[in-house]
């Protein structure tokens, strides 16, 4: 068998191995319908909790792009922090199969290594795509109304889902590389909150203290949640001198960054019980 | 087909935090049959196994399966072995079946191979009536069950069942060795770790004893038990006339436990008939007489006592 031959072969085997594993993990998340259901009203809920206690405070401070309501610039946020919120899964997946040795079965099978993490970080991928989707719907049933065309709307989904995906990764090196099921919480909490509080998802940062402003405008989940809003709202939505589509390119490129650092690592973590 | 079904040599392993859980141990697996890693929690048997199923790299030493490199030839080995580990390392949110035929798929077969294969395995290990169920509403012994059926759908020319009964119920515990037994009977090599000794005496068609992460022992039941010492003649005699029996048993080297008298019996029912012989001499008529042999558990304290005497010296 030529090398080529060989490496074809090598990448039809991963991919099948990842889509079994993604079933699996799929699987796993429509087999406890009270973990399903309640991770899908968890981030409406959210959602509407930020809508009617913030919404009728910050109504005058909206720029002219929200026209005049909250709920326009709530929602682009709150997808981008539903994206990061969507990948914590993976941190508590892959640390309780490896709890229950099932990691252990897998390095013990003649099967692609990657698959395990890939199968783990796709299965989020397709619970996010379902659980963003319907965070929309409920949004704009009370309202929610996009201002730059569909087009802008479905890229406004899919740069979400890209960003999620990405903090699949990071959370997949988290939950491998934290041996203790209660420090794994707080590790991911300290992820998830400071970086999306910390940021444009709910309040523009001009009134936070300059310190503060000078980190939330240059963090990922900002990035993120410009990136939403330009594409749902226009150009009008997004802080002076920033236009749609860098946004949009600025965050695929956090994403790709997220990609490039925490994926290696998670995988070093994988291998590590070898030593 | 000629190499040893798992050859290890002077294998050694220690951990980050000093614990030298293997010492040189070497090991020779010939094909075919039950081998049991005997020894207490911590002597190393799961490392060994671990480093043979390819999870863990030893620090020195050659591991063979099969023929093939753990280590050099890794990807090659996990074609070729079966895991089921103490933790019945199963999914709860799949069936049984769903489970399986996971696994096999992640062994190569293809989606039609791994779902007839997977309905052979649960009729073979008897749970094809549950077979559709979700793990979670399994009981031990069945999980113990499901986990097996799962290393045995890539057709494992070896397959290492770390501490297979540990914590299953007795019923469920004789499931287990049955099955195993099958197993071995279609040419699968096993080898198992327990630190039950009935379990490698029932089970086993050779032993190793292993301590510290060193092999102290190795052999068949039977050579084993051989080597540790001889039979033992058993007399209960009525209280008065213990003293009168001693005497009369001198030239046998009799010890007194309790209300009992303990003979060593090198020549088994020779033994006991020239002690019947001397104690008849002397008019005194036992009330109970039992010759056995040595059971596992004294080769097994002989050895690990031994062993840890050893080191509690060599550590002072």
């Amino acid at each position: 068998m030529s090398a080529a031959a060989a490496y074809a072969l090598g990448i039809s085997r991963a991919a099948i191995h990842t889509g079994v594993i993604t079933r699996r993990n799929l699987l796993a998340n429509l087999r406890l319908p009270d973990v399903l259901i309640l991770s899908t009203i968890q981030p409406v809920v959210f959602m509407l909790m930020f809508l009617y206690v913030f919404g009728g405070a910050i109504q005058t401070a909206l720029p002219p792009a929200a026209h005049g309501q909250y709920i326009n610039w709530l929602i682009p946020g709150i997808l981008a922090q539903s994206a990061v919120f969507g990948s914590a899964p993976a941190a508590y997946g892959l640390h309780n199969d490896r709890t229950n040795g099932i990691l252990d079965r897998f390095r013990s099978l003649p099967m692609a290594r990657s698959a395990a993490l890939t199968g783990r970080t796709l299965a989020d991928l397709i619970r996010n795509t379902a659980i963003l989707g319907l965070q929309l719907a409920v949004g704009i049933t009370l309202g929610f109304r996009w201002h730059n065309g569909l087009t802008g709307l479905l890229s406004a989904l899919g740069v979400a889902l890209i960003f999620g995906f990405a903090c699949s990764w990071l959370m997949a090196y988290l939950g491998l590389a934290v041996r203790n099921s209660e420090a794994i919480q707080a590790a991911i909490y300290m992820v998830v909150f400071p970086m999306t509080l910390t940021s444009s998802v709910f309040l523009p940062t001009q009134t936070m203290p300059g310190w503060l402003q000078a980190f939330a405008e240059h963090q990922p989940v900002t990035a993120a949640a410009n990136a939403l809003r330009g594409l749902t709202l226009g150009q009008g939505a997004l802080p002076a001198g920033h236009t749609v589509t860098a946004d949009a390119l600025l965050a695929i490129a956090w994403a790709a960054g997220i990609c490039a650092v925490f994926a290696p690592l998670a995988v070093r973590e994988l291998r590590r019980g070898l030593d | 087909m000629n190499d040893p079904a798992i050859a290890v040599d002077g294998l050694t392993k220690q951990f980050r935090g000093g614990t030298r859980a293997l010492d040189g141990l070497s090991l020779r697996v010939s094909r075919g049959g039950i081998y049991a890693l005997l020894g207490p929690n911590g002597a190393g048997k799961t490392t060994l196994i671990r480093i043979l199923a390819t999870l863990l790299r030893p620090d020195g030493g050659t591991a063979l399966v099969a023929g093939h490199d753990v280590v050099a030839e890794a990807g090659r080995v996990r074609q070729l072995i079966g895991l089921a580990g103490q933790f019945a390392a199963v999914d709860d949110h799949l069936t049984g079946r769903e489970n399986i035929t996971m696994i096999g798929r992640l062994y190569g077969l293809t989606r039609r191979a791994a779902t007839s294969r997977a309905a052979e395995i649960l009729t073979r290990i008897g749970l094809d009536t549950a077979a559709d169920r979700q793990v979670k509403t399994y009981s031990g012994g069945m999980r113990r069950r499901i986990d097996l059926a799962a290393s045995l759908i890539g057709r494992p020319q070896v397959l290492f069942l770390d501490e297979p009964t540990t914590g299953v119920d007795p019923a469920s515990r004789h499931d287990l060795w049955s099955l195993v037994r099958d197993l071995a009977a279609d040419g699968t090599t096993v080898l198992l770790t327990t630190q039950y000794l009935d379990e490698a005496d029932q089970l086993a068609d050779r032993i190793a004893v292993i301590d510290h992460g060193r092999l102290l022992t190795e052999g068949t039941a039977t050579e084993l038990k051989d080597r540790t010492g001889a039979a033992v003649v058993e007399l209960d005699l009525p209280p008065h006339q213990l003293d009168a029996a001693m005497t009369a048993l001198q030239p046998l080297a009799p010890r007194r436990d309790r209300d009992r008298i303990l003979l060593p019996a090198p020549d088994g029912p020779l033994t006991l008939r020239h002690a019947m012989g001397l104690l008849d001499q002397a008019d005194l008529t036992p009330t109970d007489i039992a010759l056995h042999g040595p059971t596992l558990d004294d080769v097994f304290l002989a050895l690990t006592r031994h062993n840890t005497s050893r080191s509690a010296r060599s550590t002072a």
